[in-house]
C-alpha cells in the first residue's frame, strides 16, 4: 500500500486515551461512507466477510448490541451473541474464564458491554484480540461518543469552538466520560452541568457546574442524559419532582442556548423526567439521527479495527 | 567461649544506629560475644548488615478458614524470608479469632511450624459485629498480643470507647481501621482526578481523616474523662492501622503533641504507590484504605522520619489469583508485600531517597515492639538472637512466582531491590537461609 493521509489505528477502542484527532476524524470520514451503504436499497457490503464477531453482553442492553450487530452484519461478518442472562456468570464464571472460553471458538474481535469500570482493558490483556468498548460501569462508552460526535457534526458543521452542555447525572455516565474525552479532541469545550452529588469533583475535557442556566448559556448544542431513577434509593437524589425542578430540560430552559441548538440523547428516555416529553419530537431533537448514525459509526470501527491498517 | 553459630565480619545495624563489624557468637538463643569464639557453624557476612529480626504487626495469614488464600506455614514463612521474626496476624478469619481457645491453637500450631513467631491479635467485640466485647482477659492469657476489628471499621462510638476502657485495664493494645463507612461508601479506589476520569467509586481521603478525629476524641474521653484510667507511661492507647492520608498524619500527630496515647503505622504500598497505578484498571492496586497521591506519599515520609508514625506495617493481605483476577469493583482488598518489605523500603527509601537506615530499622523493630510492650533487641552481649541478616548488595527483581506465600503476584513484580535477606534466625535457629548463601 502506498504512504496515504490514513493514520495507524489502535488495535482496540477500550476509550481515546490511545485515540489522536486525525484517527477520530478517519473514523468519523469512515462512518460517512457507511451511512452511504446504508441508504443503499441493499444495505450490505463484503468488507468483513469471514470474520466473526462477538457481541458480549454482561449486562442488558438491546438497542447498543442491536446497533452492533446490524454493523457487523451489514458488512457481511458472521455475529456471535453471549448475553449474561442466558450465560454462566450467574453460575460463578469469572469474566476471565468466560472470555477465555469464548476465546476457543475462533472469534476474531469482540464487543464487550460489562458494568464495571476497566474490565474491557483487562480482556484487552487476557484475549490480546481486538476489544470494542460497548460501555464499562460508568467509564467509557466511545461509540456512543463518536455517534454524538458525528450527528453533532452533521448538524453544526466542525465543532471547532463550540459549545456543547451535557446534562443530569454525570458522575454516573460512561457517556458523559467518553465525551468528555472525545469532544474536545474535535474543537468542542464541553459544560457538564448536574445536581451537587450527581457531579464528580473534577472531570478532564469538561467544566463542571450545578447551574443549569450557566451550562445552557450561549451552548451550541445541549446533550441530555438518562436519569436512573435507583440514585433516589442511594440518597443522591431527594426526589423526582426536585430533580425536575432543578434540571429538567424544557423548552423554555432551552431559550438560554442559542437559537435552534439541537437537542440529543442517548436513550432511553424518561420523557417528562430529564426533558420535556414535547421537546423530543421537535424538530430540534437529533434522538433518532443519533440512532441511526450509530450504526454507520459502529461499522466504521469495526472496519478500522478488523481490515484498517493497524499500528 | 563456646557457641552454635559464629557469623564473622557482619556489619551491625539497629534501631540506635550503626555499630561497626563485629564477629557474632550465638549460642542458647541468644547473643554471646561480639567479639567471636567457637561455633560449629561458621557464616562469613562479609559485605551484609546483621540486624534485630523484623516484627510486622499487621499481617493478614488468613488461618483459619480461609488456607486457599494463605495459612500459618506459608505465611509464617514467607515472613522469615522476608526477614521478619515476628508476625501479629489479624483476626478477620473464619471464623474469628475472638476465644482464648483459637488463639492457643494458633500459638500452638505457630511453634511446630517454626518459621517466624506468631503473635495473634484477637477481636475486640465478639464476632467482630461490634456489639459485645471479647473476653480480653483471657485472650491476653491464651497470648493474644491486641485486639482489633480490623477488616470492619467500628461504627459504634460507644463500644469503641468501652473497648478501649475494658482492652487497656488488662494491657491489651486496640487498634483500628480507620475509615468512616459512610463516607467510605463503596469506594474502590482514591477519590480523586483519577477515579473521577476512570470512573470507579472513590473513597474520600477524609473518610479516614475523619475516622480519626472521631477516635482521637474518644482517646480524650477515656483518658482524661471522669473515670480516666492510669495508664503505663509510653504505652500507646489506640492504634491506628495502615494510615493513608495527610490530614491522618496531621490529626495523629497533633494529638502525640498533647500526649495522648495514640500510635500509628503505615504500609509499603502506601509509601511506594499512588492512586495513578489505577490508571492500568489492575485490580493488584486495588487495597483499602486505597493508594493515595504523591502529596499522602510525601507526609507520609516525614511522618515515618520525625516519629509520628511509629512503625512499619505490612498489612500482608494474601488474595488468590484468580479472585485478584476479578474486576475492580468485585477484587477483593489487598496487597500481598510481607516477603518484599524490607528490600523495598531500603530501596525505595533508603538508597533513593535518603532515609536514614538506623531509623527505618528502629520502624521495624523497635518501634512495632513498643508499642505492643515487647522489649527492644539491640545487637549487644545477652540478646535475643532474632536477628535478620541482609545484603545490600544483593540486587534482582522481584520475581512472585518465587514467594513462599501462596500469593504469587505482587503490585512491585520486576521492581529492581536491594537489601534482600540472606539469614534469618529466631532465638538463635535458622528458620530462612538464602540458598546461595553460605
Amino acid at each position: 500500500m502506498s504512504e496515504s493521509a490514513t493514520p495507524t489505528f489502535p488495535k482496540h477502542l477500550l476509550d481515546f486515551r490511545d485515540w489522536s484527532r486525525p484517527q477520530v476524524e478517519s473514523l468519523l470520514e469512515t462512518a460517512q461512507m457507511m451511512q452511504e451503504v446504508l441508504s443503499r436499497p441493499v444495505k450490505k457490503v463484503p468488507a468483513l466477510t469471514g470474520f466473526t464477531v462477538a457481541t458480549v453482553f454482561f449486562e442488558p442492553s438491546t438497542r447498543t448490541r442491536l446497533s452492533f450487530e446490524l454493523a457487523a452484519r451489514r458488512m457481511s461478518a458472521d455475529v456471535v451473541s453471549f448475553a449474561s442472562a442466558t450465560s454462566s456468570t450467574t453460575k460463578g464464571e469469572t469474566y476471565k474464564d468466560t472470555l477465555r472460553t469464548l476465546d476457543q471458538m475462533g472469534i476474531d474481535a469482540y464487543i464487550l458491554r460489562v458494568d464495571a469500570a476497566g474490565v474491557c482493558h483487562q480482556a484487552f490483556g487476557w484475549l490480546q484480540k481486538p476489544i470494542i468498548n460497548a460501555g464499562d460501569g460508568w467509564r467509557a462508552h466511545p461509540t456512543q461518543a463518536l455517534l454524538d460526535a458525528f450527528t453533532l457534526r452533521e448538524k453544526l458543521g466542525s465543532l471547532e469552538g463550540k459549545k456543547i452542555a451535557i446534562v443530569g447525572d454525570i458522575l454516573h455516565s460512561r457517556v458523559a466520560r467518553s465525551n468528555a474525552e472525545l469532544l474536545p479532541m474535535l474543537g468542542a469545550s464541553v459544560v457538564a452541568c448536574g445536581p451537587a452529588t450527581l457531579l464528580p469533583g473534577h472531570l478532564i475535557g469538561a467544566s463542571l457546574t450545578t447551574n443549569l442556566k450557566e451550562a445552557l448559556s450561549e451552548a451550541d448544542a445541549v446533550m441530555v442524559l438518562r436519569l436512573q431513577k435507583e440514585r433516589m434509593d442511594k440518597g443522591l437524589l431527594p426526589s423526582l419532582p426536585e430533580y425536575i425542578a432543578g434540571y429538567q430540560v424544557t423548552e423554555e430552559r432551552l431559550r438560554w442556548a442559542k437559537p435552534q441548538a439541537p437537542l440529543l440523547h442517548p436513550g432511553p428516555m424518561n420523557r417528562d423526567v430529564e426533558l420535556e416529553g414535547s421537546l423530543a419530537d421537535t424538530p430540534r431533537s437529533l434522538v433518532e439521527r443519533q440512532v441511526a448514525n450509530g450504526q454507520a459509526v459502529r461499522m466504521a470501527v469495526l472496519y478500522h479495527l478488523l481490515v484498517g491498517k493497524k499500528s | 567461649m563456646k557457641g552454635e553459630i559464629l557469623i564473622k565480619n557482619a556489619k551491625l545495624v539497629d534501631g540506635r544506629g550503626e555499630h561497626g563489624q563485629a564477629d557474632l557468637l550465638i549460642g542458647e538463643g541468644h547473643i554471646l560475644s561480639l567479639a567471636g569464639g567457637d561455633a560449629p557453624t561458621v557464616l562469613d557476612a562479609a559485605g551484609r548488615v546483621l540486624s534485630p529480626g523484623f516484627f510486622d504487626p499487621h499481617a493478614h495469614l488468613r488461618e483459619p478458614g480461609q488456607e486457599v488464600k494463605e495459612d500459618l506455614k506459608s505465611g509464617l514463612t514467607a515472613a522469615a524470608r522476608g526477614g521478619y521474626t515476628d508476625v501479629v496476624s489479624m483476626p478477620n478469619t473464619s471464623p474469628v479469632v475472638d476465644s482464648p481457645e483459637v488463639v492457643r491453637a494458633l500459638k500452638e500450631k505457630a511453634a511446630r511450624i517454626g518459621q517466624a513467631r506468631l503473635h495473634p491479635a484477637a477481636a475486640l467485640t465478639q464476632g467482630q459485629e461490634g456489639k459485645v466485647l471479647s473476653e480480653a482477659r483471657l485472650l491476653r492469657e491464651a497470648g493474644a498480643v491486641m485486639l482489633t476489628d480490623d477488616g470492619r471499621t467500628n461504627e459504634d462510638a460507644g463500644v469503641l470507647a468501652q473497648g478501649l476502657q475494658y482492652a487497656a485495664s488488662w494491657g491489651l493494645l486496640v487498634s483500628v481501621h480507620a475509615e468512616d463507612a459512610g463516607l467510605r461508601r463503596g469506594g474502590v479506589m482514591h477519590e480523586g482526578e483519577v477515579s473521577f476520569r476512570l470512573g470507579l467509586p472513590g473513597n474520600t481521603g477524609f473518610a479516614e481523616a475523619a475516622r480519626i478525629a472521631r477516635d482521637l476524641e474518644i482517646v480524650r474521653y477515656v483518658v482524661q474523662g471522669p473515670g480516666a484510667l492510669s495508664l503505663e507511661p509510653g504505652r500507646s492507647l489506640l492504634h491506628v492501622q495502615h494510615l493513608s492520608t495527610r490530614r491522618g498524619l496531621e490529626l495523629l500527630r497533633q494529638a502525640k503533641q498533647a500526649g495522648l496515647p495514640v500510635s500509628t503505622e503505615v504500609g509499603p504500598h502506601h509509601l511506594t504507590l499512588t492512586d495513578t497505578h489505577l490508571e492500568s484498571l489492575n485490580p493488584i492496586y486495588k487495597v483499602a484504605p486505597p493508594l493515595r497521591t504523591q502529596a499522602d506519599v510525601e507526609a507520609l515520609l516525614k511522618g515515618l522520619l520525625d516519629g509520628t508514625i511509629d512503625c512499619i506495617g505490612t498489612d500482608h493481605a494474601p488474595h488468590t489469583q484468580d479472585e485478584k483476577e476479578l474486576d475492580m469493583l468485585r477484587a477483593p482488598f489487598g496487597i500481598p508485600n510481607i516477603e518484599v518489605c524490607w528490600p523495598l523500603l531500603y530501596t525505595e527509601l533508603v538508597l533513593k531517597r535518603g532515609f536514614p537506615l538506623p531509623t527505618l530499622l528502629e520502624r521495624f523493630t523497635d518501634g512495632p515492639r513498643r508499642l505492643l510492650g515487647f522489649p527492644p533487641i539491640h545487637l549487644r552481649e545477652g540478646a535475643e538472637a532474632s536477628l535478620v541478616l541482609w545484603s545490600p548488595a544483593d540486587e534482582r527483581p522481584v520475581e512472585p512466582h518465587t514467594f513462599a506465600s501462596k500469593a504469587k503476584y505482587s503490585p512491585w513484580a520486576g521492581w529492581v531491590l536491594r537489601g534482600w535477606p540472606a539469614l534469618t534466625l529466631v532465638e538463635g535457629r535458622v528458620v530462612y537461609a538464602q540458598t546461595v548463601q553460605v
